[in-house]
């Protein structure tokens, strides 16, 4: 019963939100400064966790390949496969989830206990609109390539991390990863991140613009805010990957 | 002039408001008052539509603001000004960026323009050099008073303040007292005031409404607030030192 209400609720505000805004200009203005708030300020931590995910998934697969049956490019295949489909689309969307969603849970949680949205609402502004339109667009534009920039770190790390340690040539994983290569699955993975990007955007959104209280419920928000988006991020993927890749 | 009829509220079991009925004239100062959690803000609120009440309605000079869609309400919300107890200042904005936010949503002004009404508005209510500041390295006077400023930076028809003085001293609390009187005769408006303070009852309460239990209890003006016989008004404004010393005696 409460996830239904809440599930209404979030409809309901997803509708709002999706209204004809007061003036496009700053609403375009507002789009590019969230690009900036939530993409731009990500980069780093995208980077770093690209580069090492990639290198262990490469030093694994060196480990577990330990047969001459199967040849050594079949690192650098795996590794690129691995990361397109699902390392950077989804575990960079989690971690995005956390990064991202807490800061627009807790942006909009404290706007709604000090009256901000109030404000705004006195002011005849939709604060739906106004408020969580930029970050949901902002989100879905600037996440792809966040991503496409985590899918070519990761490979390169791969390829660091094969360079680094000696555990297979350079030629053999450059080989590998252009074997086999599907447009397809970039396509796939961009689907996938672009739908992440909306539910980390929105559900953080939900779980700040409707909350009571003070300072402790903006921190409730926030965890909600990351919880839920992380499960739904999850759910999604399973439900995406079924109707995409089957 | 605005006037609420009927208007009544419940949160779960609690009956916030009951059939409150009242007329708020323009012009002059309105005061809502009443002890900490009788429904002041919660009228306050119904009046402006943030919070839906169960049964009545709100009528601006005449138009059923109660009835309108949130699209309708645009147009009456942008005669509206409003103080929040806390300022409700945009964190991300500077203070000229605040003032001039409601002209750059609602009109075609050029940024020139905007710029000399926003410091227009803040000349009006005292601030100087504070345009390039954001609400976190304001006081809360300040605060007060940079709200007060983008409250009439669209030449609202109506103000309304919920708790102007809350959290100030004495002589600021004062100061935005006599602002909120002096914009109220300069703009010819119809202000609404909620508060608890006695002090503000007794300098700008030209017209009062006590509510109690959330029951409007008694109106009106600050003049014959002193010499009510209303006993649970009288608990409320005789509670201070200073004001148990303006009772009047029994038979003078």
């Amino acid at each position: 019963m409460k996830f239904l209400f809440h599930f209404g609720r979030y409809l309901s505000l997803i509708r709002q939100a999706f209204q004809q805004p007061q003036k496009q200009s700053i609403y375009v203005r507002q789009i590019l400064v969230e690009m900036e708030n939530l993409g731009l300020a990500s980069v780093g931590i995208v980077a770093i966790i690209s580069v090492f995910m990639g290198a262990v998934v490469a030093i694994q697969m060196a480990f577990n390949i330990d047969t001459p049956l199967i040849p050594s490019y079949t690192i650098g295949f795996v590794t690129r496969q691995s990361v397109i489909l699902e390392f950077s689309p989804t575990i960079i969307s989690l971690i995005l989830a956390g990064k991202v969603g807490s800061r627009i849970a807790s942006e909009l949680g404290t706007m709604r206990v000090t009256e901000q949205i109030d404000a705004l609402e006195i002011m005849g502004i939709n604060p739906a609109t106004f408020l969580v339109l930029p970050k949901i667009v902002a989100s879905m534009l600037i996440n792809p390539f966040l991503i496409g920039m985590s899918m070519i770190l990761s490979v390169g790390g791969g390829w660091l991390a094969g360079i680094a340690t000696g555990l297979f040539p350079s030629a053999e994983y450059i080989y590998g990863i252009q074997s086999f290569f599907h447009l397809y699955d970039i396509f796939y993975a961009l689907i996938k991140t672009v739908v992440f990007a909306f539910i980390i955007a929105s559900v953080s959104a939900y779980n700040g613009y409707y909350t009571k209280g003070g300072a402790l419920e903006v921190g409730e928000a926030s965890t909600n805010g990351v919880v839920y988006s992380s499960i739904a991020i999850i759910f999604m993927n399973l439900i995406l990957t079924q109707i995409l890749l089957a | 002039m605005i006037e609420g009829k009927n208007i009544s509220k419940t949160f779960g079991d609690r009956k916030v408001l009951e059939n409150v009925s009242l007329t708020l004239e323009k012009g002059i100062t309105n005061l809502i008052i009443g002890q900490s959690g009788m429904g002041k803000t919660v009228l306050l609120k119904c009046l402006v539509g943030l919070v839906k009440a169960d049964q009545g309605q709100v009528f601006y000079d005449n138009r059923a603001f109660s009835k309108m869609s949130f699209n309708e309400m645009k147009e009456i919300r942008q005669e509206i000004g409003m103080l929040f107890q806390g300022g409700a200042l945009f964190d991300s904005l500077t203070v000229e960026q605040n003032v001039m936010f409601p002209l750059t949503m609602f009109t075609t002004q050029t940024p020139q323009q905007k710029l000399e009404r926003a410091n227009f508005c803040l000349s009006r209510v005292n601030l100087e050099n504070v345009n390039k500041l954001f609400p976190s390295e304001l006081s809360g006077g300040m605060k007060k008073r940079v709200a007060i400023a983008r409250a009439i930076s669209m030449n609202p028809r109506y103000l309304f303040c919920d708790e102007p003085n809350s959290g100030l001293d004495p002589q600021t609390a004062h100061l935005i007292d006599e602002l909120i009187k002096e914009i109220t005769l300069e703009y010819n408006m119809t202000t609404v005031v909620v508060t608890h303070d006695m002090n503000s009852v007794l300098e700008i309460g030209e017209k009062i409404y006590f509510l109690y239990q959330g029951k409007l209890w008694w109106e009106g003006d600050k003049h014959n607030i002193l010499h009510t016989d209303n006993t649970e008004l009288q608990a409320f404004v005789f509670t201070s030192e200073l004001t148990k010393r303006l009772r009047p005696k029994k038979g003078g």
